[in-house]
């Protein structure tokens, strides 16, 4: 798994590096000329290091994420060995940084503060910083939503927790137009700096209105950013990343996936929200994926490995904007798309998705895309019917051998 | 009304003896004059205050001759400006939603007597005047209506959508009752900053039986948020009148828990003496609700003619008995404080002013297609966007 890295003078940690071990496209004097800069350090100790031309090209967009504490700690990444925890453990230590960094930071939610979140991402923190800090909220998301619109607009940074996303229906109205649109309309008099995040998707047999993908509706709202997380790693930088960008954000998490394991680094990173995540490169099919769906897609690429085929996998991460760089060098080599996603046919990340790489990238396609994603239903409750809407390992498998025919 | 003694005392001083000469048209005296700025009147409201689980504060106003002559210039000033809007709006240079004040000038004015440019105000979308009353100038207001780029929101808010950041005026919101919460929002902020500051969330006698108003309500009330709910009651939601929405249209009970306060809203000085005592109030002890009891003399917006369900012999009556600007304007005379002509004469100076900066709000151009791009993201990170048809406009994120 590749991690990026954001460093102010970056340069001297470049120049110190082995080369074996990392790759950028930007001469080391480019690189100190930039205010911010980018280069990529592969964590997973992958043969192919250092050798491979899918860098990261000195035309990017950089972002201003904040810069982590680069130079020497970046240097040793690879090789220290960071500390191992939980994917909400990875997010409460997200939070838990950022507040400590900025006393604007603030949460509010059900359940957040007292009983420590109802997937334990906030434990602890409202005997850290307080009640009024740590919000215990009644059960009124639309007007919860709303406070921290409204708190946003005069400078806090809140985080709104939606206890499940499925909730956060009930304030899409403080969503789409008071989030999503302020900034717009008071002419960039007002900046709406707010996370709203939570646990969405199919779970286990939690029925139809508990496991609802939001990020189909928030999609077309003007003015927001959507990401989805799906490792600890990427659950802690995109947290952090959301917390400091100006803009209103949607962290996507899963109710799945909370428990997930990794060793994360022990020093301060933070993500780039519009970047999208090369899991796994490869030659014969581009497969795009977010969120749970990359643990579905992992496993049927081992299956297709021994099959002979050589999938490209990309976590595409940044659900608003989508990340049309990576994605489309990924085209540009492959030539074939395969979408797998957990929201609806109609409507959802993957026919956007779709349209988006159609607009762009037809003179590069070999073949239609193919989008595998849930069907158009409400999720049923037994177990097996659930298992029938949400896309299997095997359905994957099945696709990549029709496209790659 | 009653003149109280202190004000009679004041008469016999040398500094403002000319002013109890009964022959007053013919003095030349400046209708600001700086002797009157001392002489503190006491006037009675017309209408007490009606508590609802709070003592109400008192009958009399403090007010000076300045603060009158304030009042009058600035409800003036609003009203000419909503008249103006009409006959734009009734010529096109208005498009889509213009929902007008004139009639409710008095809460405006008398809410900005009372508080500084500190605290904050959130309102629906009638809500020119209010952004008038926060600081804003008569061009940004009809550039904004015509959607000109030197409007208060660059021409890409409209009517529904004035703010003034650096004066505290949060705007200006088009769905009705979500400005609530965000003002709510305000107060916490307040709150957790310690500024000593309360954010007034002004909606209607329609917005009042929304849901999220009461869960709003109940977490300032839960967390002690410096929070002033004003509803400006003027008796119809639209075209429904309010006993036909509401169970129970004495909206200031409605909070139950909450301390309510019933207010003659017609009445400036009423309103100015209303929301002092909700600022205090609010420091210390929570959320309070004011109602305003006021009315709108032109239909919900500019395509409700404003007659179909209310009778036109409702409207006049109000206007001649309860109109503010002309209550004021009757305190001045009988006070003595300026003449009939002088008054006229800032009427005439007003009319002059609002038609000056209609001719330079016409002025100022559309904004740039490139406008269409702008402010969607804060520091955004270049996508590429493209007009409808995908081929004229195209721009780049900034």
């Amino acid at each position: 798994m590749a991690a990026i890295f954001q460093g102010i003078g970056a340069a001297a940690a470049v120049a110190a590096l082995p080369p074996a071990e990392k790759f950028h496209s930007q001469s080391p004097r480019f690189l100190s000329a930039r205010k911010g800069s980018l280069f990529v350090v592969r964590s997973d100790g992958r043969p192919s290091l250092g050798s491979s031309p899918r860098s990261r090209g000195a035309q990017r967009l950089i972002t201003n994420a904040v810069a982590a504490k680069a130079d020497a700690s970046v240097t040793s990444t690879a090789s220290k060995p960071g500390h191992e925890l939980l994917l909400f453990e990875a997010l409460r230590e997200g939070l838990e940084e950022e507040m400590d960094r900025d006393p604007r930071v603030c949460v509010m939610g059900e359940d957040v503060g007292h009983y420590g979140g109802s997937y334990k991402v906030t434990k602890g923190l409202a005997t850290k910083y307080g009640d009024l800090r740590v919000l215990d909220t009644p059960i009124a998301e639309n007007s919860f939503t709303g406070m921290g619109i409204g708190a946003a607009m005069t400078g806090l940074r809140p985080i709104i927790e939606g206890m499940n996303m499925g909730f956060l229906l009930l304030a899409f109205n403080q969503i789409s137009n008071n989030c999503g649109m302020l900034h717009y309309t008071s002419g960039g008099q007002f900046k709406i700096p707010v996370v709203i995040r939570g646990p969405g998707g199919v779970g286990r047999q939690l029925g139809a209105e508990h496991s609802q993908r939001l990020e189909s509706y928030f999609q077309s709202i003007p003015g927001i950013q959507m990401v989805a997380c799906s490792t600890p790693y990427n659950a802690k930088g995109l947290m952090k990343a959301a917390i400091r960008s100006e803009n209103p954000v949607i962290l996507f998490e899963h109710v799945l996936l909370y428990n997930l394991k990794e060793r994360i680094p022990d020093e301060e990173y933070v993500l780039s929200l519009e970047e999208a995540e090369m899991v796994r490169p490869g030659e014969h099919v581009t497969i795009l994926t977010y969120s749970r769906m990359r643990y579905h897609v992992m496993q049927a690429a081992k299956t297709l490995v021994n099959k002979g085929y050589d999938p490209e996998v990309i976590d595409i991460r940044s659900l608003k904007p989508f990340d049309l760089y990576t994605i489309g060098n990924s085209v540009k080599k492959t030539h074939r798309v395969l979408i797998v996603e957990e929201c609806m046919r109609t409507g959802g990340i993957g026919a956007s998705l779709t349209a988006a790489i159609t607009e762009n990238f037809i003179d590069y396609l070999d073949a239609p895309i193919v989008c595998l994603s849930s069907q158009d239903v409400p999720t049923p409750y037994a177990g097996t019917l659930e298992e029938w809407t949400v896309v299997q390992p095997a359905q994957i498998v099945t696709a990549v051998e029709q496209l790659c025919q | 009304m009653a003149l109280s003694t202190s004000f009679r005392s004041n008469l016999i001083k040398p500094l403002t003896a000319l002013t109890a000469l009964s022959s007053t048209q013919h003095l030349r005296r400046p209708f600001s004059s700086s002797a009157d700025d001392s002489t503190v009147l006491t006037i009675e409201t017309s209408v007490p205050f009606v508590g609802h689980k709070c003592e109400p504060p008192s009958r009399n106003v403090e007010t000076t001759p300045k603060e009158l002559l304030g009042f009058f210039h600035d409800m003036a000033l609003m009203r000419r400006m909503e008249i103006a809007s009409d006959s734009l709006y009734k010529s096109k240079l208005i498009r889509g939603f213009c929902h007008l004040y004139d009639g409710q000038e008095a809460v405006a004015i008398g809410m900005e007597a009372a508080i500084t440019k500190k605290d904050c105000i959130i309102t629906a979308y009638r809500d020119h005047c209010i952004y008038l009353g926060r600081g804003g100038t008569l061009v940004e207001c009809f550039s904004e209506l015509m959607g000109r780029q030197a409007g208060c929101s660059k021409g890409k808010g409209g009517s529904m959508h004035f703010y003034k950041k650096d004066s505290g005026f949060y705007g200006g919101h088009g769905i009705v009752g979500a400005q609530v919460p965000l003002g709510c929002g305000l107060a916490f902020a307040q709150k957790y900053s310690k500024d000593e500051t309360v954010t007034f969330a002004m909606y209607g006698d329609g917005a009042a039986n929304q849901g999220q108003l009461f869960e709003a309500l109940n977490m300032a009330a839960l967390l002690d948020l410096p929070a002033i709910l004003v509803c400006e009651n003027n008796h119809y939601g639209m075209g429904t009148a309010e006993w036909r929405a509401a169970k129970s249209p004495a909206y200031y009970k409605r909070g139950d828990y909450v301390p309510g306060l019933k207010v003659d809203g017609m009445d400036a000085l009423a309103v100015k003496q209303a929301c002092r005592f909700a600022k205090e109030h609010a420091l210390k002890n929570g959320p309070i609700i004011l109602e305003m009891d006021t009315y709108r003399y032109h239909g919900h917006s500019m395509s409700d003619p404003g007659s179909t369900y209310r009778t036109r012999d409702e409207i006049s009556g109000v206007r001649q008995e309860r109109d503010p600007i002309e209550r004021i304007r009757k305190l001045i005379l009988s006070h003595e404080l300026s003449t009939e002509a002088e008054l006229k004469s800032i009427e005439k100076k007003i009319r002059s002013e609002v038609d000056d900066a209609i001719a330079q709000a016409k002025e100022s151009s559309m904004p740039e297609p490139s406008e269409l791009f702008t402010n969607v993201y804060v520091k955004g990170f270049g996508i590429e966007v493209a007009g409808a048809d995908r081929k004229e406009v195209r721009g780049v994120l900034p």
